[in-house]
């Protein structure tokens, strides 16, 4: 049996009211607020990128899974904001946590489900004996264009998450879909992504993470009734409701995960802080679904169950709640120095 | 384009700056940080093996920092403290997430992984532990 041995979140303490941004670009706030359902986001501190959200995340996961670093065999950080263009945020993460230097390690790209790719090649490693543990991170520091509508969301966060035997939550299957759709997209020595508008919805996003977990769900002969959480990845708080709606998954089965209302969208880290929060809550012998997204684009989907190696593991490190609850308000300008969005030269 | 600004020299301290690794004398059970060649008290006599600090200690004295050196110029007013670890060593590090009239003399801390540096918009980051409240 192989599956989530540990798991660790990280979202920074700063937050900034979407109000607040729809005050400075002269929206009207309450449109905004509504049409998004997310009220506030979370933002990274000056002195602060993946590689730190990683290492915090790492640690947490190390922690809570009581694993020695040293038996991490493989990282993988997935993101679509590493601080270097060459020079990999993995082995930052590594030598950090004293996983280095006998392990393989890499950086992961695909817009906001690399982390959930990293999950995946975690999972085949561990399963044949290639590694003992292997770790994923998704952590992203997400930077929208100032003024556009991804500024009201895109936030920072990340979480880690330790794949091995003897889980506390068995990954029982996971399956992807992949097609090439021009939705979102960064070029080359762009400082901030593009977007197709509308077109992020239905042919990307909808039905990515519609189809991927219809194939899961009929891939492991799993109806919905079966499933007590569930995690879409979580652009808004808006999205991932109305796919669940498509699928005859009720909203109660939503809420645990839904954590983009409070932090907003942390990009490669959403569905895995949605995922690392219903397993905080979690009781032995829950079933949990998971469908990431990413742009470009992609879904992965797992089937997840938890044992009994689950009970008193949420209280080993801080929980994704504690970091949710543990906030100070910026106003536009301070947000605009420390996230670097004021030039200087 | 080549940058060589301290490279190496922060290079050979990331074990230390990464992880908190100092040392302890497996003689007299002194531990340090940064790592020592020599105990300070057994000289030759004691036996140094590597130790992971668990970062966790309390402010023993504090300043903040408005005439900042180079490259810590958008990070004022920052505080930097001396800091007494649980295993004994004092260690001096930035305190961030704080204003500094958010810290006290004994107020407890525990150390985080951040960004220290940067040697301008082509170079290295330099990361490091800093403190938290804890
Ligand atoms: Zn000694």
């Amino acid at each position: 049996m192989f599956g989530i041995v540990g798991w660790g979140a990280y979202v920074p303490q700063f937050r900034i009211r979407v109000d607040e941004i729809a005050r400075v670009w002269g929206r009207e706030p309450r449109e905004i607020t509504d049409g998004l359902g997310v009220s506030e986001k979370a933002v990274a501190n000056y002195d602060e990128d993946t590689a730190t959200i990683s290492v915090e995340a790492a640690r947490n996961a190390l922690r809570r899974g009581q694993v020695n670093s040293k038996k991490i065999a493989a990282v993988f950080v997935g993101s679509e904001s590493h601080p270097y263009v060459i020079k990999p945020t993995a082995a930052t993460v590594v030598e950090a946590i004293g996983a280095s230097p006998y392990l393989t390690a890499g950086d992961l790209e695909f817009a906001c489900k690399a982390g959930t790719a990293g999950m995946q090649a975690c999972l085949g490693m561990a399963k044949s004996g290639m590694v003992e543990y292997g770790m994923t991170i998704g952590t992203d520091t997400a930077q929208g264009r100032p003024g556009d509508a991804l500024e009201y969301t895109a936030a920072s966060g990340g979480a880690a998450f330790i794949v091995g035997a003897k889980p506390a939550a068995e990954i029982i299957d996971t399956c992807s879909y992949t097609t090439d759709t021009p939705d979102f997209w960064r070029r080359e020595g762009a400082e901030y992504p593009s977007h197709g508008g509308r077109f992020t919805g239905e042919p990307a996003y909808f039905k990515h993470v519609v189809e991927c977990t219809k194939q899961l769900l009929s891939k492991t002969g799993t109806s919905v009734k079966d499933i007590d959480q569930v995690i879409f990845h979580m652009p808004n708080a808006k999205f991932p409701s109305r796919a669940a709606k498509l699928l005859g998954i009720p909203p109660e089965k939503m809420e645990r995960g839904l954590v983009v209302k409070s932090i907003g969208n942390t990009y490669s880290g959403s569905s895995l802080l949605g995922l690392a929060r219903v397993l905080d809550q979690a009781k032995p012998g829950e079933t949990i679904l998971v469908t990431s997204f990413g742009s470009g684009a992609g879904s992965d989907s797992f089937l997840l169950k938890t044992t009994k190696e689950i009970a008193g593991l949420a209280e080993r490190a801080p929980t994704t709640q504690s970091y949710i609850d543990r906030k100070k308000y910026l106003d536009y300008a301070v947000y605009a120095k420390i996230r670097r969005k004021i030039k200087h030269e | 384009m080549t940058h060589r600004k301290s490279l190496s020299l922060n290079w050979r301290r990331i074990p230390e700056r990464y992880q908190l690794l100092g040392n302890e004398c497996a003689t007299c059970g002194a531990v340090f940080f940064p790592p020592r060649a020599l105990c300070s008290k057994c000289r030759r006599k004691g036996t140094l093996e590597d130790k992971k600090l668990g970062g966790l200690g309390e402010v023993f004295t504090f300043t903040a920092v408005r005439s900042p050196p180079e490259g810590f110029e958008h990070q004022i007013p920052y505080v930097l403290a001396i800091v007494k670890l649980k295993e004994g060593p004092f260690i001096t590090g930035m305190v961030t997430d704080v204003e500094p009239q958010e810290v006290s003399i004994g107020m407890p801390v525990r150390s985080v992984f951040r960004r220290i540096s940067e040697d301008g918009k082509h170079g290295v980051i330099n990361y490091a532990f800093k403190f938290v409240r804890a």
